[in-house]
Formats: structure tokens, sequence, C-alpha cells
């Protein structure tokens, strides 16, 4: 089982050994509102934790989605760019975005586990 | 009511062209030929007068209702400047362009002049280019400016980075990026303003420019101001003022004076010129000396014998930014509102302004969430919290004001604040007209708790209803016919 980690941003990362596929939770994906237009990166792009890793545009606003951990684009969700409303029917399923070959899972001490997350949304 | 498309009956004309007497040119090439003619609407002249006419009736504008757009500045523009305007109309464009032409357009050329030495005078600058024709333009000017200077000074390769609020306009970051810099974005503090000890932590030798808005876009004005400057000037990066919300502070404080070193002017909002599609806007961009050699060309000067000259083909200049010399007859409504005014009448605008703004920020945050909560100056964002537990959003309440006659007010923006709804009243508006505003706002967030059914279904008063906002932003087919 892949376990899930979540950013202050609000983005999720499924680790499965030395990948991970990257999204924006359920929360995010609730307060943008209906997602219009999901830009997502070329494969073989690397990004440091935290750089931008792509964009989102829903009828509220553009966000930018900020990588979760250090990495290289191996693949992306091209379903999404014909249907970026699945961003709102699953965001933490089908809606992947991007999976990341790890470059270093130490970075993985900067994300928050799901109990952590959901005590941080507590927060808000 | 029906398209001029569905009114349209075979052959029916609204004109009849004579035959012509020209010789007809030489053929146009098969390829370059419709095959089949263009689908016109054929209305008479009665028909198409009736339809643009009452389309006009349906057009809201300044003229006819309020217009609470926070950020924009919808003040009124008042008729007189169009005639000001209308005085140089008869001058071509070119003529100060021709070899000599210079001595038959001194008129134009000094209102020029003149219009940049009072926004020079109005911003703390030391020399105004009047060219960039909008806001965003300006923006860019003045990074492109900021750029040339850093090379100048052989920091080209050094400087990467801008720094800006996360309470900024887009088009700050999306200016800065253009122009080929990586963005740092900070954020804001509970006081309302752009956190100070992570302004500290960001900032680098690296850093080309720290863009802000002052007063930023919750309406309030930054204590830090100097001290960030400050800050900015020990690392030889350049502070740019965006002039969105210049009519909060005119006559009060000179961006000049507390450090920024390049600004835009947005003419459409403060000075009382026409908006968008009324207008266009006008971006000019002011600059502290060590800036000016880079300032667009050409740039017009006035010789010894007090003679308004053309200055061109100097090196060093980013060059031209827009033809001719920007949108001149926005100039000349901008000339004649400030003449019109005087310094004096200049200080009132934002003092009305401001006062205003605070005057329904104080009557209306017993029912609106309002996450500042502090003096403001020209504008006041609330937020649409409250009536969020009663599942109503500041959208709802936006199309509520709409059915009441109102054009909303700025929503859910700035993007800090959570169902944001941003008020901006301009000096120009009456406190009966505020009332009446009030009021109806007060009548949104009762008809929440009450009814709130009525404000997800809003607007029922107007030619169509609520929009699919999200339809039309996943479907970009906007053709009508065929």
């Amino acid at each position: 089982m892949a376990e899930m980690y979540f950013t202050k941003e609000h983005e999720w990362i499924k680790v499965t050994g030395a990948t991970g596929k990257v999204g924006i939770s359920e929360h995010a994906a609730h307060e943008l509102g209906d997602i219009t237009f999901v830009e997502l990166p070329k494969i073989g792009k690397t990004v440091k934790q935290f750089d931008v890793l792509a964009a989102i545009e829903s009828v509220k606003a553009a966000s930018d989605i900020f990588a979760p951990l250090s990495g290289k684009v191996l693949a992306v969700n091209e379903d999404l760019d014909t249907t970026p409303e699945t961003v709102n029917e699953s965001a933490e399923e089908k809606a992947w975005m991007v999976e990341l070959e790890i470059s270093d899972s130490a970075e993985l001490k900067n994300l928050m586990t799901q109990d952590q997350y959901n005590e941080f949304l507590k927060t808000l | 009511m029906q398209l001029i498309y569905e009114q349209s009956v075979n052959g029916r004309r609204g004109v009849r062209l004579p035959v012509s007497d020209v010789p007809a040119a030489a053929e146009l090439p098969e390829n370059l030929l419709r095959r089949q003619s263009a689908a016109l609407p054929e209305v008479s002249e009665l028909d198409l007068v009736r339809h643009f006419t009452n389309l006009s009736r349906r057009n809201y504008s300044l003229d006819t209702n309020f217009y609470p757009l926070g950020s924009c500045t919808m003040k009124y523009n008042a008729k007189v400047l169009e005639n000001a305007a209308a005085l140089f109309a008869p001058f071509h464009p070119m003529t100060a362009l021709l070899p000599g032409g210079v001595e038959f357009c001194q008129g134009s050329l000094g209102m020029l002049y003149d219009l940049g030495q009072m926004l020079a005078d109005i911003t703390g600058m030391d020399e105004v280019t009047t060219q960039p024709l909008a806001g965003a333009h300006g923006e860019m000017t003045g990074i492109l400016l900021i750029a040339a200077y850093h090379a100048a000074r052989g920091n080209k390769s050094k400087k990467k980075y801008v720094v800006v609020p996360d309470s900024s306009h887009g088009t700050n970051p999306a200016s800065a990026s253009i122009a080929g810099y990586e963005i740092i974005t900070v954020p804001t503090a509970s006081y309302g303003d752009m956190d100070i000890e992570l302004f500290k932590k960001a900032m680098n030798d690296e850093v080309a420019a720290v863009m802000m808005t002052c007063p930023n876009t919750l309406g309030l004005f930054n204590p830090h101001i100097k001290e960030i400057s400050d800050i900015a000037h020990s690392h030889d990066a350049l502070m740019y003022y965006d002039g969105a919300n210049l009519n909060a502070i005119m006559g009060k404080v000179k961006p000049g004076d507390v450090g920024f070193d390049v600004i835009h002017v947005n003419l459409h909002k403060t000075f009382g010129t026409p908006h968008g599609g009324g207008g266009p806007g006008a971006g000019p961009v002011g600059v502290k000396r060590e800036l000016i050699p880079f300032l667009p060309q050409p740039r017009i000067v006035m010789n010894d014998a007090g003679q308004f000259l053309l200055e061109d083909q100097k090196a060093g200049s980013i060059g031209r930014t827009a033809n001719f010399f920007g949108n001149f007859s926005v100039m000349a409504k901008a000339y004649a509102y400030i003449i019109m005014l005087g310094r004096e009448g200049l200080i009132q605008v934002s003092e009305q302004a401001v006062l205003n703004a605070n005057y329904i920020k104080e009557r209306l945050k017993a029912y609106y969430d309002l996450p500042y909560d502090m003096t403001c100056m020209h504008e006041c964002v609330f937020s649409a919290s409250k009536q969020l537990e009663h599942g109503v959003h500041a959208i709802d309440v936006a199309k509520f004001l709409i059915d009441k006659g109102y054009h909303p007010p700025t929503v859910y923006f700035p993007l800090i604040v959570k169902e944001a709804i941003m008020i901006e009243p301009t000096e120009t508006e009456s406190k009966a007209t505020l009332d009446a505003f009030i009021d109806v706002m007060i009548e949104a967030a009762m008809t929440a708790e009450t009814n709130p059914q009525l404000l997800h279904d809003a607007p029922v008063t107007t030619p169509v209803g609520r929009l699919d906002e999200t339809k039309a932003a996943r479907e970009q087919n906007v053709c009508c016919i065929g």
C-alpha cells in the first residue's frame, strides 16, 4: 500500500518505492471550486522540493502546484487536459497530476502524514 | 432579445451602394477569393438602429449607476475632459516625427511634457515617460528599466529575482516573469501587510527589485515601507511602486520620498479618464534620476529657450514601448483633470476617497466579516465567511447586487482573503449613494440567513440569468452561427 504525504500548500504525494504520484488534496479542490484547467510540466523536468511543478486554474483563481519532493517528472496525467473536472470528482485518486522519480526520500520529513494533515486542516 | 443574425432576412438592405465607377483593380488570385459569401446579417437601417439602441440600454456604466469595483477606482469621468481631448483632435500624430515638424506641435509636446512634470511632482519622481499604454504595460516598461539599470552596472547575470507580496496584483509577478526574473513571494502577516521578518529573510544580493502596491490590495498602507526600501537598497535592489492605489495618497505621501525608484500610474484610475472599452487606458512610468538614461525614446525635453524637442537615439534606452507618444487623448484628459483640481483638489480627492471607504467599512462590519479590522485607505475588503455558514458565497452576494441595480464589488480578490468582497467607492459618490448601497448589502446579509435560495438564484432581473462560468471556461467555443 502506497504511503500518502501532504504539504502545507495542500499537495499530496503517494510514494511507491522510488517513485511517487502527485496531486492536490480534496480540501484544496473544494476550496478552489470548479477546476477549468491543469497546466502540466514536461516529462523529464527536474524540480527541487517546494519548487513550482504545475499550475491549476479554477473559476475563482489560478494557483501554482508545488513539488512535495525533489525529483524528475516521469509521467503526467494527460486525461486532465480534456477533463479537468476529474480534480473536483476524485482529487486524491484519479486526478493524480505528475509522477515523480524521487531523488531524496529524506525530504519526506518535511511533509505531513494523513493524520497530521487532518489535524492541520482543523487549524485553518 | 434577438441576435442581429436572427433578425436577418434574405435580400433586406440598410444602404444601397451605387454602382462603382472606378475600374476594377487587378484580379485577386483565385486562392484568396471567398468560396461563399460572408454570413453577414441582412437588416434595414431601422432594424439596425433599434437593435443597437436597445443593446445600449442594457449596458451598465458609471453614467447610469454606482460601480464599487475594488482595485479599479471607478470614479466618475467628467464630460469636460472629453472636450479637452477634442481640442487636440485636428493634429496629425505623425507631425512631430516629420523633418521640422516639432515646431508645429509645441502645444501637444508641451502638454505631454507638463503632464510628465506634474506626475513626477505627485509621485516624487524625477522624470516620467508617457508612452506605456496601460498599467500592465507600464509595469513591463518599469521592469525593463530596472533590468537595463542592473545590466549597465554589470550585474545582468547576478540579478535573478523579483520579490512580491502575496497580496500583489497578478500582473506584478507576470511582468517580472516575462522580463526573465524568478519570483519570490512573501506572505502577508496578521497585521495585513507583507511580513517584514519573512521579507528580510527573502532578501539577498541577487534580488533585482521589490514590487509593491501601497496601500496594498487590502487597502492598508504599509507602516514599514521606508524600512523595506532601505533593506532593498542595501542589497542593490530597486523599489517598484504599482500605482494602482495612488488614489488613496495624493498630496499625502510621495512614493519617491519613501524610497521607491520606479512607479507606474494608471491615468484611467486615479486621473479620471475612462477605463477599458471606454478608454483606452494609459500607464505612464516615473523614475528616479539614475534610471533616466534608460527611458523609452524619444524623450520630450525642453531646451533653454523653452522649446520642446524630441531627443532620440540615446544609447542605453530600452527603446520605444509604444507608437507615437502613448495614448495621447488619455494624456490630454488627465492633464485637464490635474489642472482643474489643482494641488488642493487632488488632496481632497484622496481624503474623500478614504473617508468614503471607511464609512462603508464601519457601517458594514457588523454584517460581514472584516478579516483585517483597521482603518483602511481607499478600499475595504470583507469576507463572506459569515454568509458561508448559510451556504452563501461571495459570488451569490455579488449576483444579488446586480438584481438591485448595482455593479458588484470585486470578488475573490485579493487571493489571501477567503470569499473576498473588495469595495472601492471612490471620492465621486455622495453619502446618499453610499447609504443606498449599504442598505442593499445589509439586505443581502439578512437574506443569506432567511432565504439563501434567493441569493443562489440571482440575478433574475437581467436579460440572462446566472451564467455557467465553469462551462464557459471549460468549453471555449464562442462561435455563434454555423
